[in-house]
């Protein structure tokens, strides 16, 4: 599905990305995770073409992303920090979104009762809360049939229902044979949901694998300290 | 493109600034041709207003809305859109938005004068292509000043320094070198120092198509030997014609590079 070869990029004198190999199969969902300023967002912002890598190739699907945006049409991506132009209504974004991916199915509608929008459909974007724009954010990734989902951060700012809610939305995709792409900093999500995990350590790949295999690699019992191990040991 | 200009457009038709810039041409427009009552003047002072205010206005909308949307165009980023068509569009939906406010704005007052019955009315269409002509002119530079400054305070500076470069600096520079070199012949140097210059080219422009060329003495005959002539307009249209496209390919190309 998603194949990186020796991947570099720098920004000024800071190396994020230093020399990434990655190879993410069909099906099932994937977590990155690593510490700060690890390079996570950046490779995912790599993998959707919104930073130019230095140097390495990225491949979906066995196509090249060099000079092509038509793949982004097979990818559904959640940002972190959900902004948005705040003249405009709800129910106008994401009108606007659907013409621009000309889309036919969607399941807007679902999702927006899923997620209990409808009193905010007629409201700018500018007056709803940070969970609220959370909400609209995650409506925007999910009402794409797309087979490749990237979500950055998708819990931050949600309440427990919504939380919920969502959990069973990541499952209900994986169920339909998607791969989903999550980074988070809560472990107890990425423990439910992961198929396997993606570990990043200063611009490379530490780990790839399930998370019973990081336990016995590091010899820890439960995945926060095997987390926490792989931490202090590269800091130490 | 089509549609992200759309939608730039639409954003900006219904933000409160939009109206504030359409009603203060209206307004103007109003005063001086009902208070005054002479159109060469009114088209006169219009003409100094324009030459400075519509390069301002264009270059601090151009930045702010760039640093404004940010966010949004991450969105748009994520989306199966071609970059250049997410800022081209966006440019050209501000740039369109604007000149709309002066071209209807300034329009309206002088359709109900009765321009269409006067002679003037070439004199005045000038006026509003040269002015919108500004407006795409100075609102891609603050694009491209814009993408090319992460920093928004930088952008902003940057932004009005190039402002007061063009309107007024450029100006003084220019008087300063013809009296320093006032023993050599100045007729060439002063026609290119104005061709390279948009505000001077279009105050050169509606300035002589208004005939009050004499008053500018001998460079003033000198222009008009140029400016005057088929020739003169021509090239001097295409002048601002790349003006407009420089920029605008500059905007393409650092939008191509840039990381967000």
């Amino acid at each position: 599905m998603i194949e990186v070869k020796n991947l570099y990029k720098k920004f000024g004198k800071n190396e994020v990305l230093k020399g990434i190999d990655l190879a993410i199969e069909r099906g099932g969902i994937f977590s990155v995770l690593g510490p700060n300023g690890s390079g996570k967002t950046t490779l995912i912002k790599c993998i959707l073409g919104m930073v130019l890598p230095d140097s390495g190739e990225i491949f979906i699907d066995e196509k090249p992303l060099k000079n092509n945006f038509k793949y982004r049409n097979e990818i559904d991506y959640l940002p972190q920090i959900a902004n948005f132009p705040g003249n405009l209504k709800v129910s106008e974004l994401i009108a606007m979104i659907k013409d621009l991916r000309d889309a036919k199915a969607t399941k807007d509608e679902e999702l927006i009762e899923l997620f209990k929008l409808q009193p905010f459909l007629n409201k700018k974007l500018a007056n709803l809360s940070g969970g609220t724009k959370q909400k609209v954010n995650l409506v925007l990734a999910f009402m794409f049939d797309s087979p490749l989902i990237i979500l950055d951060e998708p819990t931050s700012g949600l309440d427990p229902i919504s939380h919920l809610r969502l959990k069973n939305l990541i499952f209900s995709e994986k169920e339909k044979g998607k791969t989903i792409l999550v980074t988070s900093h809560i472990l107890s999500f990425v423990e439910e949901i992961a198929d396997e995990i993606v570990f990043i350590l200063e611009g490379k790949i530490y780990f790839k694998g399930t998370i019973p295999e990081l336990k016995s690699k590091t010899e820890q019992l439960d995945f926060e300290h095997a987390i926490a191990s792989i931490l202090s040991a590269s800091y130490a | 493109m089509l549609k992200i200009l759309k939608y730039s457009f639409y954003d900006l038709v219904r933000s409160r600034w939009s109206y504030v810039y359409f009603l203060f041409y209206l307004l103007l427009g109003v005063v001086l041709l009902f208070l005054n009552n002479d159109l060469s003047k009114a088209v006169i002072t219009l003409m100094n207003v324009i030459i400075i205010l519509v390069p301002l206005i264009g270059t601090i909308f151009g930045v702010m809305y760039y640093y404004d949307s940010r966010e949004f165009t991450e969105l748009l980023l994520a989306q199966p859109v071609k970059r250049s068509s997410i800022f081209l569009g966006q440019y050209f939906g501000v740039a369109t938005s604007l000149a709309m406010s002066l071209v209807i704005g300034l329009g309206l007052p002088f359709v109900f004068y009765g321009i269409f019955n006067s002679s003037a009315i070439w004199d005045f269409s000038l006026l509003l292509v040269t002015g919108a002509f500004l407006t795409f002119i100075f609102t891609a530079l603050a694009f491209v000043i814009a993408l090319s400054n992460e920093n928004k305070i930088k952008g902003f500076g940057y932004a009005i320094l190039l402002w007061l470069f063009m309107a007024v600096i450029y100006d003084g520079i220019f008087l300063m070198s013809l009296l320093y070199f006032e023993d050599y012949p100045l007729d060439k140097f002063s026609l290119a120092a104005t061709m390279l210059n948009p505000v001077d080219l279009s105050r050169v422009l509606i300035l002589l198509k208004l005939d009050i060329s004499a008053l500018l003495g001998y460079t003033g005959a000198v222009f008009q030997k140029f400016f005057g002539t088929n020739f003169g307009l021509i090239l001097s249209s295409a002048m601002l014609a790349v003006w407009v496209i420089v920029p605008t390919f500059f905007i393409w190309r650092i939008a191509k590079r840039k990381d967000f």
